[in-house]
């Protein structure tokens, strides 16, 4: 708890709950496959991605809870807020589109998330390093899977070479804010607790432009840079997500199983 | 689709150090290192293995069912080849 005494409590709780909204909101993006996929293979692949980001998304949640102090459980930050209070970047909440969208979309987080659970694996909080420590293998095995299946989609045929670059295309904008800073950032990567997601770019460019120059595809230069979701402005995609992920919990208040 | 254009490979997981890879399944994948991806993801979810091999399943020779009785049926007459003619000494213990 030393890294408590560095930051106030708020700054704390707000830095878990993005951390942790990112992966549920993901993960439940990524669930909508179950069922859905190309290949049996795959559709065993993706909800296990998705298992994954949810077991991480839970720990946040439980950490959250127990450093805000006002007795909050991990179902409650998880389906309980409104969609203002949730502050996922808002790459995760976009639609899963094709299946090159929806891999190149994981590869990219996955790319981004690596670096930073390694970083995060020396921090200063003790609860957050041990999360860390479980989350950088599984996401080495992210980049892997995603990776291999962005190379072939590149450079595989016409139509998979032109969906993937139609993704890329419109994922862009939304990779800024995965490496946007503020006071909040500024505070917890100055008290050692995580890294400043700034720092973590060419990290993330290493890993991604050894997958990019064997798929044959160029990063792509975003038009305008989207954001909003570090401070609750969401897309209109996340109304309907947060309808479908609350259903439960709102109708059957407490349910559990 | 007239002809499948993914192929498939026969997967084999050992489940501890010290034991043989042992037949667990099939998987269609495009090349051999997304078959070891999708062995992964399909036959070790749940700590099933710490190695997994993949074999394309048209390197296999299979034997013919046809022969089956040419094959399997002159053993079946041997019963000493088992051996359970022998008194093993209790000192010997479990084999």
């Amino acid at each position: 708890m030393d890294a408590a005494l560095a930051v106030d409590r708020q700054t704390q709780v707000a830095f878990l709950l993005r951390l942790a909204d990112d992966h549920l909101i993901l993960g439940h993006r990524l669930s909508e496959w179950c069922g859905h996929a190309p290949m049996l293979e795959e559709d065993l692949a993706m909800p296990n991605i998705a298992l994954d980001l949810i077991g991480q998304a839970r720990a946040l949640y439980h950490y959250a809870g127990e450093v805000e102090g006002r007795g909050r459980s991990e179902d409650d930050l998880a389906f309980l807020r409104q969609e203002r209070e949730y502050l996922n970047c808002l790459m995760v909440e976009r639609p899963n589109g094709d299946f090159a969208h929806t891999m190149l979309r994981q590869f990219w987080f996955a790319a981004f998330m690596h670096a930073f659970w390694e970083s995060a694996s020396t921090s200063t909080d003790e609860t957050l390093a041990g999360i860390a420590a479980k989350a950088v293998k599984e996401t080495a095995y992210h980049i892997r899977h995603c990776g291999e299946w962005v190379i072939r989609l590149g450079d595989g045929t016409e139509e998979s070479a032109r969906r993937l670059k139609a993704a890329a295309q419109v994922l862009s904008p939304y990779l800024d804010e995965l490496f946007d800073g503020d006071e909040v950032t500024a505070a917890i990567s100055a008290a050692g607790i995580a890294p400043d997601p700034a720092a973590l770019r060419p990290a993330f460019e290493r890993t991604v432009s050894r997958v990019f120059s064997e798929a044959f595809l160029d990063m792509p230069v975003p038009a305008w840079p989207q954001i909003g979701g570090r401070s609750g402005r969401h897309t209109e995609a996340m109304g309907f997500l947060l309808t479908e992920l609350q259903y439960m919990q709102r109708t059957y208040p407490g349910a559990v199983w | 689709m007239t002809r499948n254009q993914i192929p498939l490979w026969e997967v084999f997981i050992r489940p501890r150090n010290g034991l043989a890879h042992k037949h667990c399944g099939s998987v269609h994948a495009a090349d051999e290192v997304m078959a070891l991806q999708a062995a992964r993801d399909v036959y070790t979810r749940r700590g099933e293995g710490v190695s997994i091999w993949v074999v394309p399943s048209a390197a296999i020779v299979a034997s013919d069912p046809e022969h089956k009785d040419e094959n399997f049926e002159p053993a079946l007459s041997k019963v000493y080849r088992h051996p359970t003619f022998y008194d093993i000494p209790d000192d010997v213990g479990h084999m």
